[in-house]
């Protein structure tokens, strides 16, 4: 399964930034491989809409799982929409939360 | 003759000139008036028109055939505003984001995208008692996009031949005032003397330069604040074209509906004098 989980900026050992649509970067972590990659965001700097295009990003990445503070409601619509499933956190590393995911350990999000 | 009033500062006094130019006006000149302050018209309040007839205010959006749609992605390319999302399996549309381009629709390979109407607001035009032919744009509650409506109230009402026109413009000095102004011969730019008055004044000033639109000023509320306002008129060239004095009378009268050539009769020929000057202005 591949996993996201936002962060401040695409570079190893980034801190988990609790904005989606404006976070700097994301971080793919693909269970199955244990591999880690981290992607810029392309939506970081927009005006407006830039739930919506991080979340198309997102899900054009095959992501099923996005960690993140909290989603908007047209981001929320749009994974949720395609099936990912969307979990909140207020901090943590990137092993960390994935890790409490496996756990079952995060509140699945709702549009706010 | 197209005569915008605007102000950048809200409150200054738009609408209580914009009416008194108008009704000043109505016995010798055909006048239009449109109160393209559609987030807050009020000019109603003392024209008093009909209102008679109704309209929709639309903006075209998108709706994706999903049928057709190979979720090739250009329309979400091609958006401005992120008003589609392409995600492989989904199109998903987001009308409130969207600003009615219609780049989706004339981009999409697989002609799978129709444009259809989505209802801002409502246009409502009549006449005055004086025969003024007034229109007025009201944006729904929740809607965020002005300038549509603003274009459709203007589109719906062209002036007729030898008609004045005066549009009560949006306070501030964003897309929905650059949309109200556009295609004036004079902006006629109404503020307070004072820094606030001063502050919003020079923005308006500014954009009136930027779209090349000959503009005056009217001073409300004379003798309250400071001198800074005459100052920078006479420093930049921006003629004061009539001040309106700071009075309880004259303010208790308009709160009233009452418009001020009604409370002030002699302000009638100082409108038709105005008018005359910035009829010379602009020609």
């Amino acid at each position: 399964m591949k996993i996201a989980v936002s962060v401040k900026a695409a570079k190893s050992g980034a801190a988990f930034d609790p904005r989606f649509g404006r976070a700097g970067a994301f971080v793919i972590v693909d269970t199955n491989t244990g591999e880690q990659q981290a992607v810029a965001n392309p939506a970081a700097q927009f005006g407006g809409g830039a739930g919506i295009r991080a979340a198309e990003f997102l899900v054009r990445h095959d992501v099923e799982a996005v960690i993140s503070g909290a989603f908007g409601p047209k981001a929320y619509d749009v994974l949720h929409s395609s099936g990912v499933r969307l979990y909140q956190a207020k901090s943590g590393t990137v092993d960390d939360l994935v890790a409490r995911l496996l756990k079952g350990d995060l509140d699945a999000a709702e549009g706010d | 003759m197209i005569i915008a009033v605007a102000s950048g500062k809200g409150g200054t006094g738009k609408t209580t000139v914009a009416t008194s130019l108008a009704l000043s006006l109505a016995p010798d000149n055909p006048v239009l008036f449109l109160d393209c302050d559609v987030e807050g018209p009020n000019a109603h309040l003392m024209l008093k028109p009909s209102l008679a007839h109704r309209e929709d205010a639309f903006l075209l959006i998108p709706a994706v055939d999903e049928v057709l749609c190979d979720h090739c992605g250009i329309c979400a390319e091609v958006c401005q505003y992120q008003a589609i999302a392409v995600t492989g399996r989904r199109v998903l549309v987001f009308p409130e984001m969207c600003h009615g381009c219609g780049s989706c629709a004339l981009n999409c390979p697989a002609r799978a995208i129709r444009e259809v109407p989505h209802v801002l607001g409502t246009l409502e035009s009549g006449n005055t008692p004086e025969g003024i032919r007034f229109a007025r744009g009201v944006l729904t509650v929740g809607e965020i996009l002005a300038v549509p409506v603003i274009r459709q109230l203007k589109m719906s009402h062209p002036a007729q031949i030898g008609e004045t026109v005066i549009i009560d413009a949006p306070p501030g000095t964003s897309c929905p005032v650059v949309e109200a102004v556009r295609g004036a011969d004079y902006v006629i730019l109404v503020t307070e003397p004072t820094q606030f008055g001063l502050h919003d004044l020079k923005l308006a000033y500014e954009l009136t330069c930027e779209l090349g639109l000959p503009a005056g000023v009217i001073i409300s509320r004379d003798g309250i604040g400071d001198r800074e306002v005459d100052d920078f008129c006479l420093h930049v060239g921006l003629p004061v074209l009539l001040r309106i004095p700071m009075e309880r009378a004259i303010a208790a009268g308009i709160a009233q509906g009452l418009p001020l050539v009604s409370l002030r009769p002699e302000y009638n020929a100082l409108f038709k004098e105005l008018f005359l000057t910035v009829a010379g202005v602009s020609q």
